[in-house]
């Protein structure tokens, strides 16, 4: 067995005949948060959902190579991709509370994968509400419909909902995009919070936040994977002309 | 140049104002107008007895509870029809596939039919062809095939309004797709969906022609769906084309359009609650 969490190996995806990701090999290690910067189209979000095998659901595309999760290539035909996406939860660009109260949106997860007690459901409810940094603003609240919150609270809302089937990695697609500062700086928080426990991939447009959060940082080009350093050194010396640039923003 | 553009924003707000109350005012007229002529009619017997000598005398209830009865059936037999066919769709086909193409397409030209097209043809295969004869089952039937596209396209119209994070959040915790579908999906789009079957509603109990000739002219109370009905909007007809009873028409359309209204509401304020529960 090896350190790594997420070991991606040569990974390719087509998308019909196009090619988006050329031999994709990045290690990413357990209780750290791994930001996948780059431009608009390089690859990096398409890569973040090969992890939970969420490209699958874009009919025409096709994935070659392996990522291992905790050593077990997650593309093997054997693989149940209900038990995949429960460990491997993603938290999307638009929070999106679903339409029903705060409670029924963070005991989705546990009720589809077979939960009914109603004591086990107000626990993992409450945990997940706490873990997301949301149990004080919520709990007085919580049979009101999650659409009511601010865009902020949904998306703290949308993580205590990933967390509530408990993930061991956590997938994050520009989270705080559609954020306003504060609320940023919240999730932010957060996100530093969680890496205790659980691996967090991060994609983000915003360089200083992939500074600010993560631990190592991988630079994406063109469905290339550039440059894979920590964090630190990518920022402040980048082993590629092409990183150097677009962190000095040349492009991009 | 201002005062000109001043002026034709005046003009226009006008014109629009005007088509607005004009909207209201003939809805307004035709209700009071019926309301007036039919009120004298109305009375507990109007509303609960059988009509005798073809209507002269007596009530209207067979009826109103043809009516009801037909319409039911026309939902029972369309909206899990309608609305899976929506869901198929929408939901398991590609969005241009051939087959939903064709499927829509079909679903429009049943739309534009007049009714009684419809009509004809319920009576041809219904009646005659598989035997129902003059019946609620017949005219249900009937009236299924012609409200079928409405709650299809509605349905459509209201899932493809959910948006996409809902089903790829969903997917992403590890929910398969009718899960997704079930528990996400069909409650989100739910108003949209009952407006559909509102309207469809309202289609059948109006409907005439397409019942005319296929749940018969009956005025008894009808008990079994093999029962020939006659419906209220059928009733009119008669009393009206045939100079029955002028005040007993304008009684019936009294009655007519106050179930609709009623309906309406009682739609209206289910919607209402089920997007308040949603929203707050």
């Amino acid at each position: 067995m090896s350190l790594y969490k997420i070991q991606a190996k040569d990974v390719c995806l087509f998308y019909h005949q196009e090619q988006a990701l050329f031999n994709v090999n990045l290690n990413i290690e357990a209780n750290q948060v791994t930001a996948l910067i780059g431009p608009s189209g390089c690859g990096k979000s398409t890569f973040l959902r090969s992890l939970n095998r969420l490209n699958e659901l874009i009919e025409g595309t096709t994935t070659t190579g392996e990522v291992l999760i905790d050593g077990v290539n997650i593309y093997d035909n054997d693989t149940d991709v209900v038990k995949l996406r429960k460990e491997v939860g993603m938290v999307f660009q638009k929070p999106s509370a679903f339409p029903m109260s705060i409670y029924d949106n963070v005991a989705y997860g546990p009720r589809i994968h077979g939960i009914t007690k109603k004591n086990t459901l107000d626990e993992i409810v409450e945990r997940s509400l706490r873990q997301a940094n949301l149990w004080e603003e919520a709990k007085d609240r919580l049979t009101s419909s999650g659409l009511r919150m601010s865009g902020g609270q949904q998306q703290r809302l949308v993580i205590a909902r990933v967390l509530s089937v408990n993930p061991k990695v956590i997938l994050m697609d520009e989270p705080a995009s559609a954020l306003d500062p504060i609320s940023t700086a919240k999730l932010e928080d957060l996100i530093s919070e969680l890496k205790k426990e659980y691996t967090i991939v991060i994609v983000t447009h915003n360089m200083q936040q992939a500074a600010r959060v993560s631990d190592s940082t991988a630079f994406f080009l063109s469905g290339h994977l550039i440059e894979y350093q920590p964090t630190e050194r990518l920022f402040v010396n980048p082993g590629d002309k092409r990183t150097e640039d677009y962190i000095t923003g040349r492009f991009g | 140049m201002k005062a000109y553009g001043n002026l034709k924003e005046k003009f226009i707000y006008m014109f629009i104002w005007l088509g607005a109350a004009f909207v209201a005012f003939t809805l307004l007229t035709i209700i009071a107008y019926v309301f007036v002529k039919g009120i004298g009619t109305i009375s507990w017997e109007f509303i609960t007895a059988i009509p005798s000598r073809m209507g002269k005398e007596g009530g209207i209830s067979s009826a109103i509870v043809g009516t009801i009865y037909l319409t039911v059936v026309a939902l029972l037999i369309s909206t899990p029809l309608g609305i899976g066919s929506a869901v198929y769709l929408t939901e398991y086909q590609k969005r241009n596939s051939r087959f939903s193409r064709a499927v829509e397409m079909s679903a429009e030209a049943l739309s534009g039919i007049p009714s009684i097209i419809f009509g004809l043809f319920g009576f041809i295969f219904f009646v005659i062809f598989l035997g129902l004869g003059w019946s609620i089952l017949s005219g249900g039937l009937t009236l299924a095939i012609m409200i079928l596209p409405t709650i299809m396209r509605t349905t459509q119209e209201a899932l493809r309004a959910v948006p996409e994070e809902f089903r790829s959040n969903s997917l992403a915790l590890g929910a398969s797709k009718w899960q997704t579908i079930s528990k996400i999906v069909l409650p989100s789009s739910a108003p949209g969906i009952v407006t559909g079957v509102i309207l469809s509603i309202g289609r059948s109990v109006g409907e005439t022609a397409a019942i005319l000739l296929t749940a018969g002219s009956a005025l008894g109370m009808p008990l079994l769906p093999t029962d020939p009905a006659r419906s209220m909007s059928v009733h009119l007809y008669y009393l009206a084309a045939e100079g029955i009873s002028m005040e007993r028409a304008y009684g019936t359309a009294l009655l007519l359009i106050v179930m609709i209204l009623i309906i309406n509401y009682l739609a209206n304020l289910s919607l209402r609650r089920f997007t308040y529960r949603l929203k707050s």
